[in-house]
């Protein structure tokens, strides 16, 4: 919902000096908050209380989910970089960061969809070597129970049990908060692809009238930083003991 | 700027229905807003109704116990989402602009849209009845009683979507009273000069925005649980019913004094009005309101002091909720010190007002007796809590909507009601509905448990069953005459003028009904109660005061043009809620309603710009 | 204003005046203690403690509600507007005043509050569970009931007085001992439920996945009503349930009783009731011959079977928690003259009679095994239950009697 009402609220005097559709944004964010925050919520109040695996332990992978949130802030940054091209007119580089912006958002979004097929499909694995002088997850005892028997090979022992939604609480509240936040990221590369698009219509996008481009950096820079909540608390949280 | 990638122009209707569908104006979405909730209000004090008949005496068979369950889940559902709610955000659309002297609200098109998808929620959930039973688990919808082991039945995720879509219109209306509120004031009103009613709308919205998430997100994990087999709240996987609990009352609580802060707003309107005095302690009350909004977010549990929560959390949350009290009291003791000394005109918005204030004390201290968690555990989910909550959401709520709608009938028609219908109809409410009610106290106290769709009759619950149902009975009445009193006024009542009550605010500074621009020239502020203060300034300097300005000379003022797309965008949410109810094989028919939502948020976008010359170039 | 308007006005307003008066009055009087499940007749110490804050709480706000209501009344006959009056004195507030009417609720409500805190602490279960808890509870100094819900009855279950790691189960009717108090271990099977004796204590929810507790004790022997609180389905008006307070002995008496299986029918009927009630698939969710349950080894507890047991079902008071079994009145406080009989079995402590009438309990079983779904809609057994679903396999009129005749004589 983009131009005609931003045309109407950059003409009309406000209160407060500020633009309408900004104090909108703000206060949708403020609800957005309260959204994720439920969902946060759910999940944490469910931490440790699934009744069968696979547990975090098992299925996260901390240096590929690394990646995918250094992607996701390096996204921010060419948001960012977008912006000031276009306070400084030069619509070329603008356009390259903002194309570069939904590039990294669409690899956070890929990253997302393996690491869900990765979970759903997860093999455990068990060094039998290990038992007993390692701590193992509750799911990886119950693998264990298999060494020594016929299922061993080479002293290992592998089973495929995925984390689906249905699996258990732990899958029920990982897919639904994260896969939220996957969807508000999508919407945000759509918003941003339409921007893009735009750019290239002449005077739809330009230095004074950059209302949307106030807009959509400040979207994004919030679905990033409920990113990085996420990342703390689901998958740090989830993985090192303590917590 | 001419280049559109939807090229249809906007539509302009200046009468008829096509204006009615395609109108932007606030005080027309105000008035649809108004009507459609009253129909709604009516349908569910028809299921009300229903079950007094059934309860009026023991073990009566006159609904089945599955039809008597649907009937209280409906009427709870329906009365908070579809009848308070939608009657105060009539009063936010109509009222709002004018008393701060704006034109319109801050995004004339998102209230159109907020209109529309309201009216979708509506249809979803009361359709429900019609495609295989409603919703049967309380509007409280309590895991596990809604899985789908319990409830294979549609009427569930009928409730869901519509609360979904209901959420949808409601926070899109709150972004946008926000916004106008914040930044759409005439120059010189100041937030200590808002008119009560734009203070306590402030802090609504501000609730709304915050606590509609929650329940969305609750919803969200049962429909999961129950179109996808996930475990949110699934007993068998570990899952746990008291976490619906905490994120339904999360929202729940707030939304009580979602309902209720407007209702406060509008009686503080009427009593300085027709006491002709300022409200007293003008800053205690807003004080008190946003302390009420505030604390309501700490003391959701009291919803559940017998869920097993152990002693400690028990007694915080049993001291919080007594100490929300005491900003309530605030707010009635200066009420009664507006009246104090005043010079009293007992019009039937004044009476509706006193009727609020009764009413809502015994509401009020009926509260603080469940707010203590010990008498609560024998009051606890007895008549004794519908008591309360029909005192303070109809004596409260409801009776002050009526204050509202009477108060404000002359400035929404331009007519003047029939003050003798009107008184009519207020006592008669008045007697209805305490016999209705009050005797619920007795009943809850007597252990007869809500929700029960039968009892015996060597309970000793015949007589005030009996009594309740009889109040019903009158009170339906009462409610017949208010609507013959407004349809009949509406088509020929005496012509009101712009300012019959001397009133206070900036709405009465204009003509009734007002101009479709509403101030010809935006006003200038100096105080609170302004307009008041205006006429006493011109009296003392000896100038008439005219009952209103707004000379039709300015034809030139910018007013946005009607639209077609929130109404499409609302189809839209229609089209695909209706399909998510049936996850099977239905998909295809959400993807339809989000290509038409999806179609109809572009063509919004891309709508040509409202400016008067460059609409006529549209038009060509 | 209209002439017409005035009168109404006036006239209204001494109805309205009236009525209410009528109905502050007659509070003491309308609601009647002596009614089933009224909260003012407490008979425990727990109701006892949760009415005394009741009151508390009420005489506060009745001053309130007086004060505010007077003041009304006062300023609407007082400041209404007459004829020619110009506009009155234009306060907007006072300090000393608005700080006044804030510190004096804080005051009253401070006041309540301690009482109100030490109530939630008595009436919590917790204090049961002590560090020398499980030595009291193995001593027997109060006796530990767990209470499961089901939609839509009660199943209660009492520790085995002599063999440890076994429970004896019964529905819908319950004895404790009178003068000891009770814990109750609350669990659902399926919804949400909750447990309330409103003479004995207020309820607390019964909820799967969670342990919750709550106790009472009964000041004097008798029977009370008890009845589920929380929405639980279809049928939840008709979730009721009994408890039955006796001495301790009579209680040992009747937990000894229902632990034993009830004699083998000797009338053929009976016996053809017997057979018949495995036959028509009545035992597949029904004990009727055993209310032991072993416990696991970990102590945890064995879900039992799907149905309300009917062991000793001819015993009960009451046929479903609803129905009375019994023509004997022993409602009223001094004429409790209910007691447990060498046999186990409910009786008048004067004649020796059974408080079980035959006819009675024999028309209870055959209106409920002829067509449940109309005494409780939506239960289990006429929703699933072979008879009643299956046109083929419908009781007649024959084998009705001889379930019942064989039900009878579960004594």
């Amino acid at each position: 919902m983009a131009q005609a009402t931003a045309h109407h609220g950059e003409h009309e005097p406000t209160t407060t000096g500020l633009n309408h559709r900004k104090m909108l944004m703000w206060a949708f964010l403020g609800s957005d908050c309260m959204f994720f925050g439920t969902l946060i919520a759910t999940y944490l109040v469910y931490k440790n209380r699934s009744i069968t695996g696979p547990l975090p332990e098992d299925v996260f992978s901390i240096p590929v989910t690394t990646v995918s949130t250094f992607v996701l802030l390096m996204s921010s940054m060419s948001m960012v970089l977008a912006y000031a091209a276009l306070t400084r007119n030069s619509m070329k580089t603008f356009r390259i960061w903002l194309a570069s912006t939904c590039i990294l958002g669409a690899t956070f979004v890929g990253f997302q969809v393996y690491e869900f097929t990765t979970f759903a499909n997860y093999e455990h694995k068990v060094y039998c070597a290990d038992v007993g002088v390692k701590e193992l997850t509750p799911l990886k005892q119950q693998l264990a129970e298999k060494c020594g028997t016929e299922d061993e090979h080479n002293g290992v022992v592998e089973e495929v049990v995925g984390l689906t939604p249905r699996t258990n609480l732990f899958g029920s509240t990982f897919y639904t908060l994260t896969g939220f936040h996957g969807a508000h990221v999508t919407l945000g590369i759509v918003w941003l692809l339409s921007l893009f698009f735009l750019s290239f219509k002449k005077g739809m996008v330009t230095p004074e009238k950059n209302l949307d481009l106030d807009l959509a950096p400040l979207y994004w820079h919030f679905v990033d930083i409920v990113w990085i909540v996420i990342f703390t608390v689901v998958y740090l949280f989830g993985v090192f003991p303590g917590f | 700027m001419t280049t559109m990638a939807f090229p249809i122009p906007r539509p302009t209707h200046p009468t008829g229905i096509w204006n009615w569908i395609t109108t932007i104006d606030h005080k027309k979405i105000g008035v649809l807003y108004g009507v459609t909730a009253f129909i709604l209000f009516l349908t569910g004090g028809i299921e009300a109704l229903l079950m007094r008949i059934q309860l009026a005496g023991p073990n009566q068979d006159i609904v089945s116990a599955e039809i008597f369950n649907q009937l209280f889940t409906m009427h709870g559902t329906t009365m908070i989402f579809l009848a308070i709610m939608p009657l105060s955000a009539a009063f936010f659309n109509f009222v709002i602009p004018l008393q701060i002297g704006a034109r319109d609200v801050a995004f004339p098109r998102l209230n159109a849209f907020s209109y529309w998808t309201f009216l979708a929620g509506a249809i979803i959930l009361k359709i429900s009845w019609f495609t295989g039973g409603a919703t049967n688990a309380g509007w409280f919808g309590y895991a596990p009683l809604t899985s789908v082991q319990q409830n294979p039945g549609t009427g569930i995720d009928y409730w869901i979507v519509s609360l979904q879509v209901l959420g949808i219109a409601s926070l899109a209306a709150s972004f946008n009273f926000l916004v106008t509120i914040i930044n759409m004031r005439a120059p010189g009103m100041s937030f200590m000069r808002l008119p009560l009613f734009t203070w306590m709308t402030f802090i609504t919205n501000i609730l709304i925005v915050l606590a509609f998430p929650v329940i969305t997100v609750a919803l969200i994990e049962l429909y999961f649980d129950r179109s996808f087999g996930m475990n949110f709240f699934n007993v068998a996987r570990g899952g746990d019913p008291v976490l619906w609990q905490h994120l339904f009352w999360v929202f729940g609580h707030p939304e009580v004094y979602i309902l209720i802060l407007p209702a406060m707003g509008i009686v503080s309107e009427i009593l300085p009005t027709f006491s002709k005095k300022p409200l007293f302690g003008y800053p205690a009350i807003v004080l008190a309101g946003a302390i009420i909004a505030f604390m309501g977010w700490m003391v959701w549990s009291h919803h559940m002091f017998t869920v097993g929560l152990g002693p400690i959390p028990v007694t915080v949350f049993t001291i919080t909720t007594m100490a929300i009290a005491v900003p309530t009291g605030i707010k009635v003791f200066n009420w009664m010190g507006t009246m104090w000394g005043g010079s009293m005109d007992f019009k039937t918005p004044m009476l509706y007002a006193i009727g609020f204030v009764a009413m809502f004390t015994i509401g009020g201290i009926s509260g603080v007796m469940h707010s203590m968690a010990s008498s609560d555990a024998q009051q606890q989910d007895t008549y004794f809590i519908v008591a309360h909550i029909h005192y303070v959401l109809f004596g409260g709520a409801i009776f002050a909507i009526f204050a509202g709608i009477y108060y404000w009938f002359p400035k929404i028609t331009g007519r003047m009601y029939s003050e003798t219908l009107g008184k009519i109809n207020f006592w008669i409410t008045m007697v209805g509905f305490n016999l209705a009610f009050f005797p619920q106290h007795f009943l809850g106290l007597d252990g007869m448990p809500r929700r029960i769709y039968t009892y015996d009759a060597s309970m000793g619950w015949n007589l005030w069953n009996g009594v309740s149902t009889a109040g019903v009975i009158i009170l339906a009445i009462g409610i017949l005459i208010f609507m013959h009193n407004i349809v009949k006024s509406w088509r020929k009542g005496e012509l009101a003028g712009g300012d019959p009550w001397d009133g206070r605010t900036l709405e009465w500074s204009i003509p009734s009904p007002p101009p479709e621009y509403n101030f010809a020239e935006i006003p200038t502020v100096y105080d609170r109660d302004d307009w008041w203060a205006r006429k006493r300034r011109e009296v003392r300097r000896g100038v008439p005061v005219a009952g209103g300005s707004g000379e039709d000379e300015h034809h030139d003022i910018h007013l946005p043009q009607p639209s077609y797309w929130p109404l499409v965008v609302a189809i839209g949410l229609f089209i695909g809620g209706i399909g998510l109810v049936y996850p099977v094989g239905m998909y295809a028919i959400s993807m339809v309603g989000v290509f038409i939502g999806t179609v109809a948020v572009y063509a919004w976008s891309f709508e040509p710009v409202n400016d008067p010359e460059e609409g006529e170039q549209a038009a060509h | 204003m209209l002439k017409s308007a005035v009168i109404l006005n006036k006239l209204a307003g001494v109805v309205l005046l009236g009525i209410l008066t009528a109905l502050l009055t007659g509070c003491t009087t309308i609601i009647n203690p002596q009614n089933p499940q009224s909260t003012f007749d407490t008979l425990g110490p727990v109701a006892e403690n949760q009415l005394f804050i009741f009151w508390v709480i009420f005489f506060a706000g009745l001053v309130v509600f007086i004060f505010v209501e007077a003041a009304l009344l006062y300023m609407v006959f007082k400041f209404k507007r007459r004829e020619g009056d110009g506009d009155p004195a234009q306060t907007h507030g006072n300090t000393r005043l608005e700080i006044a009417w804030t510190i004096a609720p804080v005051i009253v409500l401070v006041v309540a509050a301690v009482p109100t805190v030490q109530g939630i602490f008595y009436a919590d279960a917790g204090r049961y569970i002590s560090a020398n808890y499980q030595a009291a509870a193995d001593e027997g100094r109060f006796l530990e009931v767990d209470v499961i819900g089901h939609q839509w009855w009660f199943e209660f279950r009492y520790p085995h007085p002599t063999n440890a790691g076994e429970q004896i189960a019964v529905a819908n009717e319950m004895y404790v001992p009178v003068g000891e108090p009770v814990v109750f271990l609350l669990d659902s099977v399926d919804v949400i439920h909750s447990f309330w004796v409103p003479k004995l204590a207020g309820k607390v929810d019964m909820i799967p996945n969670n342990d919750n507790m709550m106790w009472f004790e009964a000041y004097v022997p008798g029977e009370y009503f008890g009845q589920c609180a929380e929405f639980c389905g279809v049928s939840h008006a008709n979730m009721r349930f009994k408890v039955v307070a006796v001495a301790r002995d009579e209680f040992d008496r009747w937990l000894l009783h229902q632990a034993n299986p009830a004699a083998e029918p000797s009338d053929p009927l009976a016996a053809q009731g017997k057979k018949l009630f495995r036959d028509a698939g009545c035992s597949g969710c029904h004990a009727d011959s055993n209310s032991v349950i072993k416990l696991r080894d970990d102590g945890s507890r064995i879900p039992g079977r799907t149905g309300p047991i009917l062991n000793h079902v001819a015993t009960r008071l009451n046929h479903l928690g609803m129905f009375r079994n019994s023509d004997v009145d022993f409602e009223d406080a001094s004429g409790r003259r209910l007691y447990i009989n060498s046999q186990g079995m409910p009786a008048d402590v004067t004649t020796g009679r059974s408080f079980i009438n035959e006819s009675m309990l024999q028309a209870n079983l055959k209106e409920w095994i002829t067509d449940p779904e109309s005494l409780k809609p939506g239960n289990l057994m006429a929703r699933d239950g072979e008879p009643y679903i299956d046109p083929a396999n419908e009781l007649t009129e024959v084998e009705i009697d001889a379930l019942v005749a064989y039900l009878m004589t579960l004594k």
